[in-house]
């Protein structure tokens, strides 16, 4: 059932949400450190064991896969609930700091891209190599 | 007139989330047509519903004078709750299903020279801002700094340090000018940065931080790539929080004190 699916998806992200919470509380701060990033990598691991013994029937799929494939609209409107006329009446200063460190990050993009050494073929490439499944 | 616009948008509010899966739904259409017919598909459609999304969410805050966008609205609000962080975020972890685990780990260390870096080079630079505009204090240029890094470090930052309010709010919107500009710019540098790999999409995502700002900017560019930006960039505000009042803190002291 959907359900199955949908239910994994959301333990999942409250597992990450609960431990980046309990990480941020362990280093003093009070934010979430990386909750979403834990509750990924859970999501992976956990599928995974689950397809491979079995458990995984497409029903199940379909009810991650739905939250996948709405990801756009789900973007989409956040970006309609943002606070765009803060961020243009924040002032010269806010502007400018902000668009510049957008500027310098972009350019460090492929400078730090090419400090390691292994190749990366383009996402098209490494998706249809895929042969072993 | 005016009573039967109530009894409708009483309707429109009792429904919201179903109003925002209309609105937002018409409008990526609308968005794939424009792409489509008038760009030749040369801007993706999902850049121009990010674009209209953001147009909608400025007009939102100049009608109502509120802070979340379009959703301030009241038959509207559910657009806040489908752009929230509960949707988006399961909406993001989503993403990561079908992804296999090596290639997160074979990423991994990039993106983790990414993340502070990012996070270094945002107070730097937000802070010489600071400076440039007559700010000098070290908690002034930390907290500024801290909004160039995510209009969330900005703020704890600052309220960490005893920046007075008016730094603060300069800082959310330091922060808020980076995301609008990433969902925005993403898609149209993509390629002159060699955005198309599982590798350079964590590094994306580690250099920037700012999680909405990755999410539209990997969305609109490819959605393949979202997962990787967003696992890096999920780090980035927690890592800045925690740098931020204490070691830069302390160097910029040094620095200016």
């Amino acid at each position: 059932m959907a359900i199955y699916g949908t239910a994994l998806l959301s333990i999942c992200l409250l597992t990450g949400l609960l431990l980046g919470k309990l990480l941020g509380i362990v280093i003093g701060i009070d934010a979430n450190v990386g909750g979403v990033g834990i509750a990924m990598l859970m999501l992976i691991v956990v599928a995974e064991k689950l397809h491979q013994s079995g458990h995984m029937p497409q029903p199940s799929r379909n009810g991650i896969l739905f939250w996948s494939s709405i990801y756009i609209p789900i973007v989409v409107a956040m970006a309609a609930s943002q606070n765009v006329r803060a961020a243009i009446t924040g002032g010269p200063a806010a502007i400018i700091a902000g668009a510049l460190v957008v500027a310098i990050s972009f350019a460090l993009v492929p400078l730090i891209s090419r400090l390691g050494s292994a190749d990366f073929d383009p996402v098209e490439q490494t998706n249809s190599d895929g042969g072993e499944e | 007139m005016m009573e039967i616009w109530e009894s409708l948008e009483s309707v429109l509010s009792k429904y919201s989330l179903v109003t925002a899966f209309s609105l937002v739904g018409i409008m990526v259409w609308v968005s794939y047509l424009i792409s489509s017919r008038i760009t030749k598909g040369r801007i993706h459609g999902s850049a121009i519903a990010i674009l209209f999304g953001l147009l909608l969410a400025y007009a939102g805050g100049a009608i109502t004078g509120g802070e979340k966008g379009i959703a301030d609205i009241a038959c509207l609000s559910g657009i806040g709750l489908m752009g929230g962080a509960m949707l988006r975020d399961l909406a993001i972890v989503a993403t990561a299903f079908g992804v296999r685990l090596n290639e997160f780990t074979k990423t991994g260390l990039s993106g983790v020279v990414a993340l502070l870096a990012g996070v270094l080079l945002s107070f730097f630079v937000g802070a010489l801002v600071a400076y440039a505009f007559g700010y000098r204090d070290a908690v002034s240029m930390t907290t500024i700094g801290g909004g160039a890094a995510t209009y969330i470090v900005g703020p704890v930052t600052g309220s960490a340090l005893g920046a007075s309010s008016e730094i603060i709010a300069l800082s959310v919107a330091a922060g808020l000018v980076k995301s609008i500009l990433v969902m925005i710019m993403t898609p149209f540098v993509a390629k002159s940065i060699g955005l198309d790999n599982p590798r350079s999409a964590m590094i994306f995502g580690g250099l920037m931080g700012t999680t909405s700002g990755v999410a539209g900017g990997l969305a609109a560019t490819d959605e393949r790539l979202v997962p990787y930006g967003a696992m890096a960039a999920t780090f980035y505000t927690g890592l800045g929080c925690l740098l931020g009042p204490s070691v830069i803190f302390v160097v910029m002291n040094i620095i200016v004190g």
